[in-house]
């Protein structure tokens, strides 16, 4: 069983308490981006075999969306973080960096 | 290859059932194929036999990083049907039921395809003009389908409670043609009869790399050495984003866990297959006498085939409502396979970017029924180029904005 603590409320939430939002740290591609761009946007997700960064929403508690730093082949959750970042921070990075040396995800190391 | 018949069944009975050969062999892998296909699961078998069969290409490699049939070909509900709205899939799905009809002659091989019916259940309004048009779609696509009453689906499903106080039965899809078969015996079949025309299928083989030269594909590294190839077809499920990537593209598709469970043997109580989309269930009845049930899948990306419980218990917690004796059933095992999901519930079988590799992929949660019309298609498009029954279901279809919208159209489990 999935469990995550929300970084809002701190509570260990079982799955059922939560709804998976897919891929964390999406960049924005509107009007004004070329069709490859928004393709891209709209459809292609990253779906590694490994370590994943995913938006996850406390649906049945505090009800606040938030990031979580997961491997997708073992289900063992890295840490979780604030929604208001860009990127994953560096606590969380190092955190995965101990335990899957040599992880990469889109253009992050 | 020595046919199965019942001389042959005679004939062993007098000796000790001495004489039976292997199924399929197991030899090495020579340096060159002119297909390469990947996956030796249902798809990639019926893919390679049909290769053979409608255009005499033998010289074909089937490989597979685990067993033979070991993925999601030996971990669904083995439900077969057509009864789609879209005309593509209704095309596809219609010619794999209609395969599946002779497939055991076809392949001198018992698949067990039962065609014992498939009820879909209307237990909303908006399923009751659902699945109305659906089957009003299936009669101009020539797939025998009817709209049925509540009084005609308690007479077909005896043991069904219609008047549940969520969700009561308002009418069902009924196609008398749908059923099931049996799935481990339609890999076994398919790689029977592969194996027979010389097709070489190399189990515990995984492939790690994909050589392209000059824009087009040369071969594959693998566990077992590099193998070259004329042709790659890629049949992986749940590990085609991986697979893809070894060979430089991307697929916008996510792999996620759908589970499935069976209760313990009990007499015979259904002789059809029952679907209830609206709470997410769907159960059928084994010939060993076990329920087999099946629901939704998981919402996050999963390689692990496991699922989470708690879409077990919403799955059964919904059927004991319209199916009161499932309450007192014990469960006996659940499983979970890695089901590749596209953006609009449809697959894709298409040319890629890169030269002479053709992906099959994004069956989602409809992969078994498809098997046979998913490989004959395949097979022309990876010989000729083109296939009428597969252009539709192109990668590029995300960019044009052409979907073949299933799930939001038919609001279907698949």
């Amino acid at each position: 069983m999935l469990i995550l603590e929300c970084p809002y409320c701190g509570v260990k939430a079982e799955e059922s308490e939560l709804h998976a939002g897919g891929e964390a740290h999406l960049k924005r591609f509107g009007p004004g981006s070329s069709d490859a761009e928004f393709h891209d946007y709209l459809f292609m997700r990253k779906n590694p075999r490994g370590v994943h960064f995913e938006r996850w929403r406390h649906i049945n508690g505090c009800g606040k969306w938030f990031h979580a730093a997961r491997c997708t082949t073992t289900l063992e959750v890295f840490g979780t973080y604030s929604a208001q970042t860009l990127e994953p921070p560096q606590a969380i990075r190092d955190a995965v960096s101990a335990k899957r040396p040599g992880w990469s995800w889109r253009d992050l190391k | 290859m020595k046919r199965y018949s019942v001389f042959a069944v005679a004939r062993e009975a007098l000796r000790y059932h001495s004489g039976w050969e292997r199924a399929w062999r197991s030899p090495t892998a020579k340096r060159h194929y002119d297909v390469i296909i990947v996956g030796a699961g249902g798809h990639g078998l019926a893919t390679a036999y049909y290769l053979g069969k409608n255009y005499g290409i033998t010289n074909v490699a089937v490989i597979e990083k685990g067993w033979l049939g070991g993925g999601n070909t030996g971990r669904n509900t083995t439900i077969i049907r057509s009864n789609y709205l879209q005309d593509p899939s209704a095309a596809i799905y219609e010619k794999a039921r209609g395969l599946y009809e002779n497939l055991s002659q076809d392949l001198n091989f018992n698949v067990m395809f039962s065609p014992r019916g498939v009820l879909m259940l209307a237990q909303t309004q908006h399923e009751i003009r659902g699945y109305q048009r659906t089957a009003h779609a299936n009669a101009l696509q020539g797939v025998k389908t009817e709209f049925v009453s509540p009084q005609r689906v308690k007479e077909i499903v005896p043991i069904i409670n219609l008047d549940g106080p969520r969700y009561p039965v308002l009418g069902a899809l009924w196609q008398a043609r749908g059923g099931t078969a049996r799935h481990d015996a339609v890999a076994w079949g398919y790689a029977r009869a592969c194996s027979d025309m010389g097709m070489d299928i190399i189990q515990q083989c995984e492939v790690t790399g994909v050589r392209v030269e000059g824009g087009r594909v040369a071969g594959v590294d693998t566990s077992k050495g590099p193998i070259d190839c004329d042709k790659l077809g890629m049949l992986v499920a749940g590990n085609a984003s991986v697979l893809s990537e070894m060979a430089g593209f991307r697929l916008p598709m996510e792999s996620v866990a759908l589970q499935a469970l069976v209760s313990e043997p009990i007499k015979p109580c259904m002789d059809v297959v029952v679907m209830a989309n609206t709470v997410h269930g769907y159960m059928s009845q084994s010939d060993k006498g076990e329920m087999v049930i099946g629901g939704g899948t998981d919402g996050f990306n999963n390689y692990t085939q496991r699922g989470s419980f708690h879409h077990i218990e919403e799955t059964v917690r919904a059927l004991i409502e319209t199916f009161p004796m499932v309450s007192r059933l014990k469960m006996l095992r659940q499983w979970g396979g890695i089901v590749d999901v596209t953006g609009d519930r449809s697959p894709i079988i298409s040319k890629t970017p890169v030269g002479n590799v053709f992906v099959n992929c994004g069956w989602g949660t409809g992969g078994f029924k498809s098997i046979p019309g998913s490989g004959w298609g395949m097979a022309e498009l990876m010989a000729t180029g083109h296939s009428s029954l597969t252009e539709a279901f192109t990668i590029d279809r995300f960019k044009e904005g052409q979907f073949i919208d299933e799930s939001v159209a038919a609001g279907v489990a698949h």
